[in-house]
């Protein structure tokens, strides 16, 4: 049992990987106990995934060393210093991302059991999604940059043929082809970028390299390039024009999982930025870089989201809508960096929402996407202007639905109010004008879910909708995980803020614990 | 307090505003208690008035999503012409906003 | 001068790719784009890790007092290929797929999902 507890960093990625490979082989020779094991196998990941984030919560960083006995230090003393494993890296923000992670993939896991069930081809399904769970997981506790590149490309190939797997008339196909072109650029951007770092340092751990970062022009390329590369896959604008693509043609609960699959992207992005460049930049004006691509994405995403008419696509653009409060609230956070009054005045709770914003998001974003998923289930329309009144069939995916709406919205006692109002007040601290924009974005959002709402449940039954009949139970379970974390989170945010996101903020904030968790001090 | 959210300009507590929210319904419901009932089921009462005309069809009266917000985009024109065809679905439109994105950060960041 | 040739190889590769990337409307075409610009990612690599005089880090029969290079990089690039094989074939499977449904992989046309 020790054992399974020293090497959880590893079954973190080993776990998912397993049971991936083995679902073809299980559903080819056993096929009835498929479903049970990709269940368990689900269950098995997030459940490391949570042991790790409660280790990391309660102990403090883990640094673990693959193939090296335990208690080897991560830089051994014959090696001159360098760390030359590959190292897992797991602090109080990779802790939080895994939590979320955890979480929605174990969800929207008993969600497709029962939403897949009908169609061909679920071994394969099934694998990539556990593939794309480990990519993700990978994404968020890796402390090498190598690795975040092969988590990160593992993330985009499993995340495209997913969103290609319902062909719908090639157009699912599109999707895909465009979000893996572009993620695929992306991706060799940062691979290039991490060239350039390990051309001057010799090194890919990111403590090696954060410790010794200097400031010079070849860095800025660098930075600027992971800076546009993950913004585009987290779907900021203008670099968001392939996720509405690929999420309205995915699969549902499959574009739930995207939602934290892109929230990896946004994890890289503030890991590079905070700890691998946090001391030498003139971090106000990278500050204000992030400020304008948040702020950009939240008023271009709602107001394209408004005139939509295919239902996931209106979402998809509330999607990149939302990432822009995060990049606002952790941008204002970076813009004030150096400075520790206005840091301690507004600057970290502008982090604690941003970051907030994270986790409230992937819960509300995935179970409205659930939500709607349950609808076209059952009727098998996208478009917005064929639905309504389905409320008097789908009783239980009108609630889900209208909670999430409520929690996206901003409307108390949901946890969307909570984080978007510790956005506001700080930020209305730093700039005035700022805290405006966003509130009447929260406004904007509140106004397209009341047409969503409306047009789909809402109104006198509809003759072609007379015979639809609620979802299956386990569909219902996969919102209800949902639910009660949009529920919880909104009622007790304090307790949240306190225990789960403070310590993320301030390992992002803190660079320096994070170089010594792994070099232990001295160099 | 428990359920205090500090939110650096003061406090928000989603406990107490439930609370205060319960209150409220419950003393709604009891005025509306209060009232007299001269509802009756299955009467005329209950049917739509259209002024004098028949109900029409189920499917006729509900609004269709795609007519919301009509208002909203044609007050909104002059954007929305413009950020819409932004949106052109060619992939290599995209990716050339990922290098005019690239060119203009690293201008900004090296001028500032 | 001549210890630069790799990158500016490197530039040009980079320069070509993106043009490719940009102004190819055939899908197939923009395919191969993407991997020129693998190569030219796997190129910066591998002569990232150039030494003068250094030897592979082979321990049999290695001559005596020779430096060997830390082959990181060249993991790195074998890494990188692999992981371009599999996202070229997908691309390439999406756009058969895109051909047999529209009967075109022309960028201009494959715009369904627009708006």
């Amino acid at each position: 049992m020790n054992v399974l507890f020293e090497n959880l960093p590893a079954l973190l990625i080993a776990v998912p990987l397993f049971c991936a490979f083995l679902v073809p082989i299980i559903g080819r020779f056993v096929p009835k106990i498929r479903d049970a094991w990709i269940v368990l196998a689900s269950l098995a990941s997030s459940l490391t995934a949570v042991i790790t984030a409660i280790i990391v919560y309660t102990k403090g960083t883990i640094v673990y060393v693959f193939g090296a006995a335990a208690g080897t230090p991560a830089a051994p003393i014959d090696s001159g210093g360098i760390p030359f494993r590959i190292i897992f890296t797991i602090d109080g923000f990779g802790a939080f991302m895994l939590l979320s992670a955890a979480i929605v993939s174990f969800a929207v896991v008993l969600y497709l059991i029962s939403s897949q069930k009908e169609r061909s081809g679920k071994s394969e399904f099934y694998a990539l999604y556990l593939l794309l769970t480990a990519g993700i997981f990978g994404m968020v506790s890796t402390g090498d940059l190598f690795n975040f590149f092969v988590f990160l490309e593992i993330n985009s190939l499993a995340g495209a043929a997913l969103v290609s797997y319902h062909r719908r008339g090639g157009i699912a196909a599109e999707g895909a082809l465009k979000y893996l072109i572009v993620n695929t650029v992306g991706g060799l951007m940062v691979l290039f970028s991490i060239g350039i770092l390990y051309a001057q340092y010799d090194s890919l751990n990111m403590a090696v390299i954060a410790s010794q970062i200097s400031f010079s022009t070849l860095n800025i390329v660098a930075l600027v390039l992971f800076i546009t590369a993950l913004a585009m896959k987290a779907g900021s604008v203008p670099f968001h024009f392939a996720t509405p693509d690929a999420y309205s043609v995915a699969p549902s609960g499959i574009t739930a999982a995207m939602i934290v699959a892109s929230q990896a992207g946004l994890y890289g992005l503030f890991r590079i930025v905070f700890t691998l460049y946090g001391d030498i930049f003139n971090t106000v004006t990278i500050g204000w870089v992030v400020i304008i691509l948040g702020v950009l994405s939240m008023v271009i995403g709602v107001t394209m989201a408004i005139p939509q008419k295919d239902v996931k696509r209106l979402l998809a653009y509330h999607a990149v809508s939302q990432t822009g409060y995060m990049l606002l609230g952790v941008g204002v956070a970076l813009a004030v960096l150096g400075d520790p009054l206005a840091m301690a005045a507004y600057g970290q709770t502008a982090m604690e929402g941003g970051l907030f914003h994270i986790i409230n998001h992937a819960m509300y974003k995935g179970l409205l996407f659930l939500a709607v998923g349950a609808v076209i289930y059952r009727t098998g329309v996208w478009s917005l202007n064929k639905m309504g009144g389905l409320g008097h069939n789908m009783k239980w995916t009108m609630i889900f639905f209208l909670i999430g709406a409520l929690a996206i919205a901003g409307i108390p006692p949901f946890n969307g109010f909570a984080s978007k109002l510790m956005i506001y007040e700080s930020v209305f601290a730093f700039n005035p004008a700022l805290s405006i924009i966003a509130m009447v974005v929260s406004i904007l959002t509140l106004a397209s879910f009341m047409k969503v709402f409306h047009s789909m449940f809402m109104g006198p039954q509809l003759p072609e909708y007379a015979e639809v009949k609620e979802v299956p139970k386990l569909m219902i379970a996969g919102m209800v995980i949902l639910t009660i974390f949009v529920i919880g989170f909104g009622l007790f945010p304090d307790l949240v803020v306190n225990n789960l996101i403070t310590p993320a903020a301030d390992a992002l904030i803190n660079n320096g614990a994070y170089i010594t968790a792994v070099l232990g001090g001295g160099l | 307090m428990i359920g205090d959210l500090i939110t650096g300009y003061g406090f928000w507590n989603p406990l107490v505003w439930v609370a205060v929210m319960a209150t409220g319904l419950l003393f709604a419901w009891l005025i509306w208690r209060c009232g007299e009932s001269d509802y009756d089921k299955g009467t005329e009462q209950t049917k739509p008035y259209l002024s004098g005309n028949d109900e029409p069809e189920k499917g006729a009266v509900h609004i269709r999503g795609g007519n919301m917000y009509w208002g909203f985009t044609q007050a909104l024109k002059g954007y929305y012409d413009k950020l819409v065809p932004l949106h052109s679905g060619v992939v290599n439109d995209y990716l050339a906003w990922f290098l005019i994105g690239v060119i203009v950060i690293f201008v900004v960041v090296i001028v500032l | 001068m001549i210890a630069n040739l790799p990158f500016i190889a490197v530039a040009l590769l980079i320069g070509i790719a993106l043009a490719t990337i940009l102004l190819k409307k055939n899908m197939i075409k923009m395919v191969m784009g993407l991997a020129m610009l693998e190569g030219a990612v796997n190129l910066f690599l591998v002569s990232l890790g150039y030494r003068e005089n250094g030897i592979a880090p082979i321990f049999t029969n290695a001559p005596e007092g020779a430096d060997m290079v830390l082959p990181t990089v060249q993991a790195l690039t074998l890494t990188n290929i692999v992981i371009g094989v599999a996202t070229t074939a997908l691309m390439l499977v999406l756009v058969m797929v895109i051909y047999k449904k529209y009967g075109t992989v022309n960028a201009d046309k494959m715009r369904r999902l627009k708006e």
